[in-house]
C-alpha cells in the first residue's frame, strides 16, 4: 500500500463555523491515490466530497471552514503545513482541477487561449506567444477540433463538452503534473458527452500517467473510469475497496443501495437523490457518535445510534464500516 | 461590433429628436406669455407685440416647432435676452470649464470608488469594510452645496491651502487656446516651462472636484463591492486559483474585469447625473461652467438661453450614455461578437 503513494489523506476532519451552527462536513477521511491511478469518491450531494478535494488543495474559504484534525500527504510533503507559496507550487504545478460545471468554470470575459496560456506563464518562463501556441497544442491534445481557432473564441462559443476538454487543457497546462482533482466532471453534460470525456481522461491518464481522484455521485462513472473506490455518507467513508471488490462484493448497506439505484435504466443515471433508499441525509449539524446512516438503513439495530462502527478489513484494499454488513451471499439467494 | 456601434449611433437620432421635442413643448406650453415674463411687468402692448414677432411666438404651434427643430439643428439657439450675445458663442466659452470639472470629478471618483470597491470586497467584513462602507454611505447622503460649503470653511477659510473660488488666480492672466484650463497650463509649462499657472489651476480645481465627485465615488465604490463580492464567489475565480495563480493577480485580472461590467454602467450615469449637480457646485465655487450660466439664466429668465442649456446638457448625457454602452461592449465579449 505505501509504495508509489502520491496523495494520503488521514483522518481529515473539516468543519464550517456558520451562523446557524457547526456543520462537520467532514469527519476522519482516510484516502491514498498511487501514482497513475484512478480513485473515485462516490456519495449523493452534500456528503463532503467537494469539501474533501478543496482541502487537499487550500481552496477552503477559510473561515468559515476549519480544518479540525487531519493530515494531507503530498509526495511526503505535508500539505497542510504549507504556506500560500507553498500551496501555488502545488496547485497548477503538481494538482490540476475540473470543476462541475463547465459553464461557469472558464472566465467569460478572456479567450480560452489566453486564460490557459497564463496558467503556463505562472508557471513557465516563456513569452506570451510561445504560451499561447502551448496552449493550442494542449487543446489539439484533447481533442478540440481546429484548436487555433477555438484558442481564439470565448467561453460562451463553445459546446459543453469543448468547455470541458477546455477545462481539462487548463489543467494539464502544470509542467508537472501528478494528481487531476476532477470534481463532478461530467455531471453537468449529456450522456454521450459524458462518455467521451471520461474517455479522454482515461486516455490522457495512460498517456501522461497522472493519477486521477474522481469525484462522482453515479456509480456507473465508478465502474467505467475508476481502479478503486471510497464511498462516503454524510461525512464519513463507510466503504473503501477495489471497484471490483465494492461492485460485487459490497458490505455496507448504503453502498448496496447506491448501486441499486443503478438499475441499468439510464433515467437513474445522472440522478442527484438516491431513488432506491428511502428516507433523507440527515443534518450535518445535529450528529453525534452514531452511523450517519442508521435512520435509513433497513439493517439497523440499537448498537448504530450510539456508535460509529469499527473499521472491518477484508483485503489489503477492502474496508468497510457497519456493524450489521450486507451479507452478500446470502442477500443474493434471498433475492433470487 | 462596428454594427453594434453603428446601431448605438443610429439610435442616438430618435432619443434627441425626443429630448428636442419635449423641450420644446415644456416651454411653450408652461403657462404663462414669455414675453411678458421676459419684458417684466411694466412693458407696453408694443413692445410685447415686437418681441413675440421676434421670437415667433405668433405662428402656429406646429410651424413653430418646425422652426425651432431647423434652427436647434443648425446649433442656432437665438440671442442671450440678457446680454444680447450669441447663445451658442457663450456655451462654448462655459462648456470647456464644466467639462473639464466633470471630467477630473469622474476622475477622482472612479479611481477611488473602484480602489475603496475592491479593497471592502476583498476585506470583507473588517474595520476595513465597515469604515469605507459607512464612509460610502455618508457620502451619499450628503447634500451637494452643504458639502461644497464645508469644504471652502475648512480648507480656504479655514486653513487657507485653496482658493475659495474661480478657475485661476487673477494675476495670472492668460489667453485662453483650448479652454481648458489644465490643459492649457500643461502647455505653458511645457512651451514657456512656467510651472505657476499649472499650479493654480489644479489648486482651483481641487476642492469643486471632491464636492462634485463625493456622491459619485460612494455610489461606484459601493457597486464595485457588492459586483466584486459577487464576482469572487463565482466558479471561474475558484478555477484560477486551482491554477495556482498569484491571488492578487486573481482579484485585479480575473475577478475585476468582470466586476466591472456594472460598474461601468454605473460610472456613465453618475457622469451624466454630474453634470445636474454642477449647478450646485459651481455656483458655489464661482466656477464659471454651463451650470452657473444657466443658473443665472434661469433667474434672469433668459428663454433662449436656458433652452439652449437644458438641449445641450441632455444631448450630453445621452452622448455618455451611448458612449458607456460602447465601452460596456468592448469589456463585454459576448456583447462585442454578437
Ligand atoms: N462555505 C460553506 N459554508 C457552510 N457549509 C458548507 C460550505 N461549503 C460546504 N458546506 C457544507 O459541507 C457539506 C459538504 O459539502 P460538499 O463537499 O460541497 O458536498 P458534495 O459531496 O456534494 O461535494 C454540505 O453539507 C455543505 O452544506
Ligand atoms: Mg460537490
Amino acid at each position: 500500500m505505501n509504495e508509489n503513494v502520491l496523495l494520503s489523506i488521514e483522518n481529515l476532519h473539516v468543519s464550517f463555523y456558520t451562523l446557524r451552527g457547526v456543520v462537520r462536513a467532514v469527519r476522519g477521511l482516510n484516502l491514498q491515490i498511487r501514482t497513475g491511478e484512478t480513485v473515485a469518491l462516490v456519495g449523493e450531494s452534500g456528503c463532503g466530497k467537494s469539501v474533501s478535494a478543496h482541502a487537499v488543495t487550500g481552496l477552503l474559504p477559510v473561515p468559515p471552514a476549519k480544518i479540525e484534525e487531519g493530515k494531507i500527504f503530498f509526495d511526503g510533503q505535508d500539505v497542510l503545513q504549507f504556506n500560500e507559496k507553498q500551496m501555488r507550487g502545488l496547485r497548477g504545478v503538481r494538482v490540476g482541477m475540473i470543476f462541475q460545471e463547465p459553464m461557469t468554470s472558464l472566465n467569460p470575459v478572456f479567450k480560452i487561449g489566453d486564460q490557459i496560456a497564463d496558467v503556463f506563464r505562472v508557471h513557465h518562463r516563456i513569452g506570451k506567444q510561445k504560451a499561447f501556441q502551448m496552449a493550442v497544442d494542449l487543446l489539439d491534445k484533447v481533442k478540440i477540433p481546429e484548436p487555433e481557432r477555438r484558442a481564439r473564441e470565448y467561453p460562451f462559443q463553445l459546446s459543453g463538452g469543448m468547455r470541458q476538454r477546455a477545462m481539462i487543457a487548463m489543467a494539464l497546462a502544470s509542467p508537472k503534473p501528478g494528481l487531476i482533482i476532477a470534481d463532478e466532471p461530467t455531471t453537468a453534460l449529456d450522456v454521450t458527452i459524458q462518455a467521451q470525456i471520461l474517455h479522454l481522461l482515461k486516455e490522457l491518464q495512460k498517456d501522461i500517467g497522472v493519477a486521477v481522484l474522481l469525484i462522482t455521485h453515479d456509480m456507473g462513472v465508478v465502474a467505467q473510469v475508476a481502479d478503486r473506490a471510497t464511498v462516503m455518507y454524510a461525512g464519513r467513508a463507510v466503504e473503501q475497496g477495489t471497484v471490483e471488490e465494492v461492485f460485487s462484493d459490497y458490505r455496507h448497506p448504503y453502498t448496496h443501495g447506491l448501486l441499486h439505484s443503478l438499475p441499468g435504466n439510464p433515467e437513474y443515471r445522472g440522478a442527484k437523490r438516491l431513488i432506491a433508499i428511502p428516507g433523507t441525509v440527515p443534518d450535518l449539524r445535529s450528529l453525534g457518535n452514531e452511523c450517519p446512516f442508521a435512520n435509513r438503513c433497513s439493517h439497523v439495530k440499537d448498537r448504530c445510534w450510539h456508535e460509529f462502527p469499527e473499521e472491518t478489513t477484508l483485503t489489503a484494499e477492502h474496508r468497510f464500516w457497519c456493524w450489521y454488513p450486507t451479507n452478500l451471499k446470502a442477500e443474493d439467494a434471498h433475492e433470487r | 461590433m462596428a454594427r453594434y456601434i453603428l446601431q448605438r449611433l443610429l439610435l442616438l437620432i430618435p432619443t434627441l429628436l425626443g429630448v428636442l421635442t419635449i423641450v420644446f413643448f415644456m416651454t411653450a406650453l408652461s403657462p404663462g406669455d414669455p414675453a411678458r415674463v421676459m419684458l417684466g411687468e411694466r412693458a407696453n402692448a408694443q413692445q410685447l407685440e415686437q418681441l413675440r414677432e421676434d421670437l415667433g411666438l405668433n405662428k402656429p404651434l406646429g410651424e413653430q416647432y418646425l422652426i425651432y427643430l431647423k434652427r436647434t439643428l443648425r446649433l442656432d439657439f437665438g440671442r442671450s435676452i440678457r446680454t444680447g450675445r450669441s447663445v451658442m458663442e457663450e456655451i462654448r466659452e462655459h462648456f470647456p470649464a464644466t467639462i473639464e470639472l466633470a471630467l477630473v470629478s469622474m476622475f477622482l471618483a472612479t479611481f477611488f470608488g473602484i480602489v475603496i470597491g475592491v479593497l471592502s470586497a476583498v476585506k470583507q467584513n473588517t474595520w476595513l469594510d465597515y469604515s469605507a462602507m459607512i464612509g460610502a454611505l455618508t457620502g451619499v447622503s450628503m447634500p451637494v452645496f452643504w458639502l461644497g460649503l464645508v469644504l471652502i470653511m475648512i480648507f480656504s477659510v479655514g486653513l487657507g491651502w485653496f482658493p475659495t473660488g474661480g478657475r485661476m488666480e487673477v494675476r495670472l492672466f492668460f489667453e485662453p487656446i483650448t479652454r481648458f484650463y489644465l490643459l492649457d497650463s500643461l502647455i505653458i509649462l511645457i512651451r514657456d516651462g512656467d510651472p505657476a499657472y499649472l499650479k493654480s489651476s489644479l489648486q482651483h480645481i481641487i476642492l469643486p472636484a471632491v464636492a462634485l465627485g463625493t456622491i459619485p465615488i460612494a455610489i461606484i465604490a459601493r457597486t464595485t463591492r457588492s459586483s466584486m463580492l459577487e464576482t469572487l464567489r463565482q466558479d471561474y475565480v475558484k478555477t484560477a486559483r486551482a491554477a495556482g495563480i498569484h491571488e492578487r493577480r486573481v482579484i485585479f485580472r480575473y475577478a475585476l474585469k468582470n466586476a466591472l461590467l456594472p460598474v461601468v454602467t454605473v460610472i456613465g450615469l453618475q457622469f451624466g447625473l454630474l453634470l445636474a449637480g454642477a449647478i450646485l457646485t459651481e455656483t458655489i465655487f464661482a466656477w464659471p461652467g454651463i451650470g452657473r450660466w444657466i443658473y443665472s439664466a434661469i433667474t434672469a429668465r433668459d428663454y433662449p438661453a436656458v433652452q439652449a442649456g437644458v438641449i445641450i446638457v441632455s444631448a450630453f448625457f445621452v452622448g455618455i450614455n451611448v458612449v458607456v454602452d460602447i465601452l460596456y461592449s468592448v469589456i463585454n465579449p459576448k456583447i462585442r461578437l454578437r
